[in-house]
């Protein structure tokens, strides 16, 4: 049952003929070929596959495409080229926050949208703000060092 | 499966008058318990509306006339707590729900439409009286919340009808109690949640309403308990604990299940309930 689709994806006008029911993980991922989204749970729990909707994060996973009609998607590869995206990129490195990396594009995103509503978090803030959002390597320990590092850093960025 | 996005309240009311459709608003429990094989659409029984857009759905606004807080039922729940008139016991549950990205989409008529036993937003809705604007085409009805609720997944709501909006009534109590208990704060169901609200007056109770999620097939509530409590002194509320315990021992009827026991969870539910009492001044 294809439909056709328009919105915004990482600042571009984009369009397709699709399964409105398809979720938008699989569209950005297949037809868009933006793998920075991950599939961990499937069922919106792990955060892997977060993305931003109109600016707010939202799961991948658990949006039907034909839902999105002219809104706006930003992903991982969209938020790369900001000024923002340097500071935490940085802070993630010097607070030794990565290891495998699966969910790093998931706690980026959920980074950005928590600096975004407040832009110097306590740490009690930062916990809750990449709450649905799992890592199963560092911990969380130092992925909340590299957000704050990144807040104090980037002062007036957000 | 085909889907359709009506513009209007009334083009999506005239959908549902024409044939069983799905409605889907937030979609996080329905593109979950649809889920098929990654990579592949979610399955779907019947053809999906989404009225997650309609702006009449979108609204919140007191109506002061009659002092009601009117929850159009497509808002989200991180909306909701972005709104100043939304009461705090709302808010503090859905502080614990889910996860901020899920908050995102999720929204109070969902909650409510999936009538799960462990719903977080009902047993607070409860308390707060709160009643679902039912509509088709045809008609509207306003049923509480406490009567909508029929069992586990089950709901008074009509193939041909979409809750509309939530209204609850502008009180002031000046206590109110919430408590999730869960595994762990973030993404986690209910093993047993309580609401409760008080007004006192002069160290007597002069209303009470207590709520308890996850104990049952549907929130429990007793009218007979809350009569039993108004009009009492507070310093006599500890001596009453073991009659009003008893009153609520028939209702509150959990289960064992990977998330609790059984056992665990009527004691939970007795202790916060003794909580709630004893904190009222």
């Amino acid at each position: 049952m294809g439909k056709r689709i328009e919105f915004t994806l990482n600042h571009q006008k984009v369009s397709l003929e699709t399964d409105p029911l398809r979720r938008l993980l699989d569209v950005l991922r297949e037809d868009f070929e933006l793998t920075g989204p991950k599939e961990g749970c499937g069922e919106g729990e792990c955060g892997a596959c977060s993305v931003l909707l109109n600016g707010r994060l939202v799961n991948s996973c658990l949006i039907a495409v034909g839902t999105i009609e002219g809104q706006e998607i930003t992903t991982i590869e969209g938020y790369r080229d900001s000024e923002r995206f340097k500071v935490l990129d940085q802070a993630f490195a010097d607070a030794g926050a990565v290891q495998c990396g699966f969910c790093i594009p998931g706690m980026i995103m959920a980074a950005e949208a928590l600096l975004r509503k407040n832009s110097k978090p306590s740490e009690m803030e930062i916990r809750e703000g990449i709450s649905g959002n799992l890592c199963r390597c560092t911990g969380y320990g130092m992925i909340v060092e590299a957000i704050q590092l990144a807040a104090e850093r980037g002062a007036g960025l957000w | 499966m085909v889907t359709i996005t009506p513009k209007t309240l009334d083009e999506a009311l005239e959908f549902r008058s024409k044939e069983r459709m799905i409605p889907f608003a937030g979609g996080t429990d329905l593109m979950v318990r649809r889920r098929s094989w990654s990579g592949t659409s979610p399955h779907f029984e019947y053809p999906v509306l989404f009225i997650g857009k309609l702006p009449e759905l979108k609204k919140i606004a007191v109506a002061a006339e009659d002092n009601i807080l009117a929850i159009g039922a497509g808002v989200s729940l991180t909306e909701l707590l972005e709104h100043p008139e939304v009461p705090e016991i709302l808010k503090q549950a859905i502080r614990v729900m889910a996860s901020p990205a899920i908050r995102n989409l999720a929204t109070l008529g969902g909650n409510i439409c999936n009538s799960s036993p462990a719903a977080d937003t009902l047993p607070p809705l409860t308390v707060l009286s709160a009643t679902l604007v039912l509509q088709n085409t045809a008609s509207r009805r306003e049923v509480p919340v406490v009567e909508f609720i029929k069992g586990p997944g089950h709901n008074d709501l009509k193939t041909d009808e979409l809750l509309t909006a939530i209204h609850i009534p502008v009180v002031k109590n000046n206590f109110y109690f919430y408590k999730k208990v869960g595994t762990r704060k973030a993404d986690a169901l209910s093993k047993v949640s309580f609401a409760g609200l008080a007004q006192t007056s002069d160290e007597i109770i002069t209303e009470i309403k207590i709520a308890i999620g996850a104990v049952a097939p549907r929130v429990v509530s007793s009218v007979e308990a809350e009569a039993f409590l108004k009009g009492k002194p507070i310093s006599d509320l500890p001596k009453l604990l073991p009659e009003l315990k008893q009153m609520y021992e028939e209702y509150i009827r959990p289960i064992d299940d990977q998330r609790s026991s059984a056992a665990y969870r009527k004691e939970v539910s007795f202790r916060l309930m003794e909580h709630f009492i004893t904190q009222l001044k």
